[in-house]
C-alpha cells in the first residue's frame, strides 16, 4: 500500500524524559513540508516516569482528528509494549529500540518489525547520562526522518532556530538525528509504502494550541485582569495570558504593568477576583477546569443574579472528582448551563479548535458585558493542549470593545434617580455605572433579594420581576452567541448534532458516511442558549444523532430541556473514555444504529428509532 | 428595626468638612440590626472617619460578605457603590476590584463567622496579598443571624446564651494577621469610639491591607453573664496600649506634643499618626513585640486594643505587580490591543 501524505505515527515513550521536543519537531517538520498534521499529546498526570504517547496524524485532506488507524508505532518504552503493538494496523510498522533483544511481547504477525539501537548509539555518542536519555527521543525523529522521507533540511533549520545560540547543543542535536537517520537508511528500505512528499497546504496556517488561542482572544479583547488556581489543563491559558501581557502590555517608558494577573488561594477566591474587577469595569477573567467549576457555583450564581460581567475558560477534562486531569471530555456542560443554586441559566460559547477559541474569546468578553452576566467559553483538552493546524488568526484594527450598558457621568448627571436594575429598553438589559463615576450614580450590588431599583426586599412580586427579566434577557442571548455551523447536503437520511472538540472527527465521519451510502444532514452547536435554528433542525430530521463526549449524554439532555423536543427522537453517540473523538467511533455508532452493513448503498432507514 | 428614618432636613449649623459635607452626607440606609447591637456604633465610628478625612463618598467602595456584620456597608455612604458579595468571600471580590480601579478608597466589613471561619483563607490572602484596604472585623463571638451558635472567635469557656460552654479555641485575627505579614494591625471596642475613630483613619491612609479587629458585642445573642465579648466583659478587659492621634496631611499640626511618650508615624502619603503609649516601651512597628504584647494580654484575659503593628514599608498588590498608576479599568483600549500588524508578525511563531 502506498500512500502518500495519509498516515498517523503512534510514539509510546515514558514522560519526563524529553519526547515532547522531539514530537514537535516531527510535527514541526511535516507541516514546514506543506502538509496538513496533526498532533495528539496523550500523556499521564505525572511529571516523569509514566507512559506517554503522542500520535501524529498525516492527511493531505486536511482532516485533524484523532486518526483512526495507527500505520507506524514508535516503541520505546517496554511497560507498554504489549498494548503499543497491538495498535499497529495490520500490515502496518512497528520501531523499537534494538540496544535489547526483542521484547517477546513486540512479537507479532502481520506487521514489519524495525530495530534501531538507539540507545546503545546514544551512549556510544554521548557522554552525559542526560544527553544519552534525551537525546534518544532525537534519534528517533532521526530515524523516522528516513522512514517517512522527511526534508532533512527542513528539520536542520527547525534545530538552527531553536537552539542556534547554544552552540554545543545543537551540534549534539544533529548529531542525535543523524545518528538515527543514517543507520535507518543503511539498514531499512526507505522510505515506507507510506511516506511523505512536499505539498503546498499550510501555507496559510499556523500550528497552535487551543490554550494560546484563548490567551490571544483575551489580550486582543482588552481584559486586564486574570485571576486563577493552577489547574490542569487550562494552566497553560493563563501562563500564555501572562506570556502575551509580559510581551505586549508592560510600558516602554516606566516598566510598569497594564495588567494584573492574580494566582488566587482557590478557585472561588478566582471567581471572587473576576467578579471584583468586573464590577469595577475592567474585562477580566480566569481559566479552569471542572473541579474550578464545581467551586465557583456561589460566586457564578452571584454574578448572575447580579448582573456582573465575568468570563470563564472552562477547558475541560475527564470525570468528576479529580477524575483523569490529563485526558480530555465534555463533561461539564450541565454544571455550566444552570450553575449555582436557584434558577439560573448562562451564556456558553463552544469552540471546535483553537482558531475558534480566539474568536470566541473575544466575543465572551463583549457578551458578558453586553448581557451583564458570566459567560463561559468551553472548550477541553485536546483542543486546549494539543497543536492544532488552523488559518493563521487575524485582527479587524476597527474592533472595539462592547462595554454594553455603562453610563458616564454626563448620563448619570442627568438623572433623577439611578435606578440600576430597571428595564429601560424594554430588552431586559438594564443599565449600569462603574465606582466612583459619580455620586448619584452608586448603588448596592447584593446577592440578597433585590427590587428593581437594586434595593433589598423580600416581597414576592418585586423578587419575581428581577428574575423574570432576567430570563428574559437570558433568552435574548440566544441570538447574539454565534449560530449553529449547519452542512446540509441534497436527500439526507439523518441529521447529526454535535459540539466542539467532536467538531472534527464528525466531519470526517459525515464523509466517511457518504462513502457508504449514507447521507447526513450536520449541525454543529457553538452557543448557548441555542437558537431556534437549533430547534428547526432537531424538528426536521426524523433521525438525529448527538455525539457528544460524555456518559450522560449531557448535550442532548440540555437540547431536550431547552428545546422541547423529546429526548428518545435523539439518539446519543457517546465517547467518554478519556481520548479525542475519531471518526471510526462515530461511523460505527451511526452504521450500527441504521442497521447498515459497512459499504452497503441503501438509503433506507432501517430499524431506525423516530 | 432600631430607629425610624431621620428625615433629609437639614440643621443650618451642622459642621460641614472640607468638601462642605455634613456628616449626614455620609450617612446611609436605615439599620436593621437589633437595638444597642455595636456593629451600629462601628457603622457611626466609620461615618466620622470618613467625614473627618474628607473622602468624597463617591470615590470610596464598600464591600462586604454575609452576617449581621456585612449589611451594614448599606447604614453609611449611600453615595458610595456597595458590593455585598458571598458569604466568607469579600476578600477575593475587594481583589479584583481594588486590581481593577486602585484609585477606590475600599472598605470591607466582614465580622468573625465571615472572617474566620467560611472565609478564613480569603482573609489571609487578602493579607498576603496586601490589598490596598481597610478591613473591619466586627467581632462579637457569635452567630447574629443564624441566632447564637458559637463562631471560631468565641474563647473557651465563653458561655452561649443557653449556658453551654465553649470548648474550642478561640482563632484570634490579631495575632493570626501578625503571624502572616500583615502591615497594619489594631484592635478596637465598638464601645469606645473615641479610640476607634483615630483607628480607622490612620488605616484608611495606610497603604495596603489595614486589619482592625473590633469587639462588637452582641445584644441579643452574646450579651450575657458568661460571655466574655460582652460589653461589660470588654469594658472591664479593655488594655488600651496606645492612644491614637491622626494628623491628615494638609491640617497643620499646631499643637506639638513634648511628651516623650508620643511617637509620631508619618504615613505614605506624608499624613502623621501619633501614638502616646500607654506602655511606654511598646514600639508599633516591632512585629514580635506587638505579638508577645498581645499574647501576654491574653493570658492575663486582657484584650489588647489600639493601633498593635504597622509597617509602613510593606508593598501593596499594585506595588509588588507594578502596575501602571491609572486604574486598569480606566486604559483606553487602545493601549491595551497590540493590533493586527503585531498578530501577523506573531503568527510566524507558531509556524
Amino acid at each position: 500500500m502506498s500512500a502518500l501524505n495519509d498516515f498517523a505515527v503512534k510514539i509510546a515513550t515514558v514522560n519526563g524524559t524529553g519526547s515532547a521536543s522531539a514530537n514537535s519537531l516531527l510535527m514541526q517538520t511535516i507541516f514546514r513540508m506543506g502538509i496538513p498534521v496533526s498532533g495528539k499529546n496523550i500523556f499521564p498526570s505525572n511529571i516523569q516516569g509514566l507512559p506517554t504517547w503522542y500520535e501524529i496524524r498525516v492527511s493531505k485532506a486536511g482532516y485533524t482528528a484523532r486518526p483512526p488507524v495507527i500505520d507506524l508505532v514508535v516503541a520505546l518504552n517496554p511497560a507498554t509494549y504489549a498494548r503499543d503493538v497491538a495498535t499497529v494496523r495490520p500490515g502496518g510498522y512497528l520501531l523499537y529500540d534494538s540496544s535489547w533483544p526483542l521484547d517477546p511481547a513486540l512479537q507479532r504477525q502481520g506487521i514489519t518489525i524495525l530495530g534501531v539501537p538507539f540507545g546503545k548509539m546514544c551512549v556510544e555518542a554521548f557522554e552525559r547520562d542526560r544527553d544519552r536519555t534525551l537525546l534518544r527521543n532525537i534519534a528517533y525523529a532521526g530515524a523516522l526522518a528516513a522512514l517517512l522521507a522527511m526534508d532533512m533540511d527542513v528539520i536542520n533549520a527547525a534545530l538552527n532556530e531553536k537552539f542556534g545560540r547554544k552552540k554545543a547543543l545543537l551540534d549534539a542535536n544533529f548529531r542525535a538525528v543523524r545518528l538515527g537517520y543514517e543507520y535507518a537508511h543503511a539498514h531499512f528500505r526507505c522510505p515506507l509504502p507510506f511516506h511523505l512528499r512536499r505539498m503546498n497546504a499550510t501555507a496559510d496556517s499556523i500550528l497552535l494550541d487551543g490554550n494560546t488561542a484563548s490567551a490571544l482572544g483575551a489580550l486582543y479583547a482588552g481584559a486586564t485582569v486574570g485571576a486563577w488556581y493552577p489547574i490542569t489543563p487550562a494552566t497553560s491559558l493563563m501562563e500564555a495570558f501572562s506570556g502575551l501581557c509580559h510581551e505586549y502590555r508592560v510600558d516602554k517608558d516606566t516598566g510598569r504593568k497594564k495588567f494584573c494577573i492574580i494566582q488566587a488561594e482557590d478557585e472561588l477566591a478566582a471567581a471572587g477576583i473576576v467578579i471584583g474587577a468586573g464590577w469595577a469595569g475592567a474585562r477580566a477573567f480566569t481559566s479552569t477546569a471542572g473541579p474550578g467549576i464545581s467551586l465557583m457555583q456561589e460566586f457564578i450564581g452571584l454574578a448572575y443574579y447580579t448582573e456582573v460581567p465575568a468570563v470563564f475558560f472552562d477547558v475541560q477534562r475527564t470525570g468528576p472528582s479529580t477524575g483523569m486531569p490529563t485526558r480530555t471530555q465534555q463533561g461539564d456542560l450541565l454544571s455550566i448551563a444552570y450553575a449555582s443554586h436557584g434558577d439560573t441559566k448562562h451564556l456558553m460559547l463552544f469552540p471546535a479548535n483553537p482558531e475558534e477559541c480566539f474568536y470566541d474569546a473575544v466575543r465572551a468578553f463583549d457578551l458578558a458585558e453586553r448581557f451583564q452576566t458570566p459567560v463561559f467559553v468551553v472548550s477541553d483538552l485536546d483542543i486546549g493542549m494539543n497543536d492544532w493546524m488552523c488559518p493563521r488568526l487575524t485582527w479587524d484594527d476597527d474592533y472595539r470593545p462592547d462595554r454594553g450598558k455603562v453610563l458616564n457621568a454626563e448620563e448619570v448627571a442627568k438623572l433623577e434617580k439611578f435606578s440600576r436594575y430597571l428595564d429601560v429598553d424594554g430588552d431586559g438589559i438594564t443599565a449600569r455605572t462603574l465606582p466612583a463615576v459619580h455620586p448619584k450614580g452608586a448603588y448596592f450590588v447584593r446577592g440578597s433579594g433585590h427590587d428593581k431599583h437594586g434595593a433589598y426586599t423580600e416581597d414576592a412580586a418585586e423578587y419575581q420581576e428581577v428574575v423574570d427579566r432576567l430570563a428574559r434577557k437570558i433568552a435574548s442571548a440566544a441570538n447574539a452567541v454565534p449560530a449553529p455551523e449547519i452542512h446540509s447536503v441534497e436527500g439526507a437520511d439523518v441529521g447529526i448534532v454535535s459540539i466542539g472538540g467532536c467538531h472534527a472527527a464528525v466531519r470526517e465521519a459525515v464523509d466517511r458516511l457518504r462513502d457508504q451510502g449514507v447521507a447526513a444532514d450536520y449541525l454543529r452547536v457553538r452557543g448557548f442558549p441555542f437558537s431556534e435554528a437549533v430547534t428547526t433542525f432537531l424538528r426536521t430530521h426524523a433521525t438525529v444523532f448527538v455525539v457528544e463526549q460524555n456518559r450522560d449524554a449531557q448535550l442532548r439532555s440540555l437540547l431536550a430541556i431547552e428545546t422541547g423536543v423529546a429526548r428518545d427522537r435523539m439518539i446519543p453517540v457517546l465517547d467518554y473514555g478519556g481520548l479525542p473523538l475519531t471518526a471510526r467511533t462515530v461511523v460505527a455508532a451511526v452504521t450500527t444504529a441504521l442497521g447498515k452493513p459497512k459499504g452497503a448503498g441503501s438509503r433506507k432507514q432501517k430499524g431506525v428509532p423516530v | 428595626m432600631t430607629s425610624i428614618q431621620k428625615p433629609p432636613v437639614r440643621h443650618p449649623g451642622l459642621r460641614k468638612n472640607a468638601l462642605g459635607l455634613t456628616k449626614r452626607d455620609y450617612e446611609g440606609a436605615m439599620s436593621t440590626l437589633c437595638a444597642g447591637c455595636g456593629h451600629d456604633s462601628v457603622t457611626a465610628a466609620i461615618i466620622e472617619a470618613f467625614w473627618e478625612l474628607d473622602v468624597p463618598p463617591h470615590r470610596a467602595a464598600k464591600l462586604s460578605g454575609i452576617g449581621c456584620s456585612s449589611k451594614t456597608t448599606a447604614y453609611f455612604m449611600k453615595q458610595s457603590h456597595g458590593f455585598n458579595a458571598v458569604h466568607g468571600r469579600m476578600p477575593s471580590v475587594a481583589s479584583g476590584a481594588n486590581a481593577a480601579n486602585r484609585s477606590l478608597i475600599y472598605i470591607g466589613i466582614s465580622g468573625d463567622g465571615d472572617s474566620l471561619s467560611i472565609g478564613l483563607g480569603q482573609l489571609c490572602h487578602a493579607i498576603r496579598r496586601n490589598v490596598d484596604m481597610l478591613y473591619l472585623l466586627e467581632n462579637n463571638g457569635v452567630y447574629g443571624l443564624t441566632k447564637g451558635q458559637f463562631s471560631a472567635s468565641s474563647d473557651v469557656g465563653s458561655r452561649s446564651k443557653r449556658g453551654e460552654p465553649n470548648v474550642q479555641p478561640p482563632i484570634d485575627p490579631v495575632l493570626m494577621a501578625l503571624s502572616l505579614g500583615a502591615t497594619f494591625v489594631a484592635r478596637g471596642f465598638s464601645g469606645d469610639k473615641t479610640h476607634l475613630v483615630p483607628i480607622l483613619k490612620a488605616g484608611l491612609r495606610h497603604k495596603g491591607f489595614a486589619l482592625v479587629d473590633i469587639i462588637s458585642p452582641c445584644v441579643s445573642f452574646n450579651d450575657h453573664e458568661g460571655s466574655t465579648k460582652s460589653y461589660r466583659y470588654t469594658r472591664e478587659h479593655n488594655i488600651e496600649i496606645s492612644w491614637v492621634d491622626f494628623v491628615p496631611l494638609r491640617r497643620t499640626i499646631t499643637a506639638p506634643d513634648a511628651d516623650d511618650a508620643l511617637m509620631s508615624l508619618t504615613m505614605h502619603d506624608g499624613t502623621v499618626v501619633r501614638f502616646r503609649h500607654t506602655a511606654k516601651s511598646y514600639d508599633p512597628t516591632d512585629r514580635e513585640k506587638a505579638y508577645a504584647h498581645v499574647r501576654a494580654c491574653q493570658k492575663r484575659g486582657e484584650v489588647a486594643t489600639g493601633l498593635l503593628f504597622v509597617d509602613q514599608d510593606g508593598k501593596d498588590m499594585h506595588a509588588v505587580n507594578g502596575s501602571v498608576e491609572q486604574p486598569l479599568a480606566e486604559l483606553p483600549y487602545e493601549e491595551l490591543c497590540p493590533g493586527s500588524a503585531e498578530l501577523s508578525t506573531l503568527m510566524e511563531e507558531f509556524r
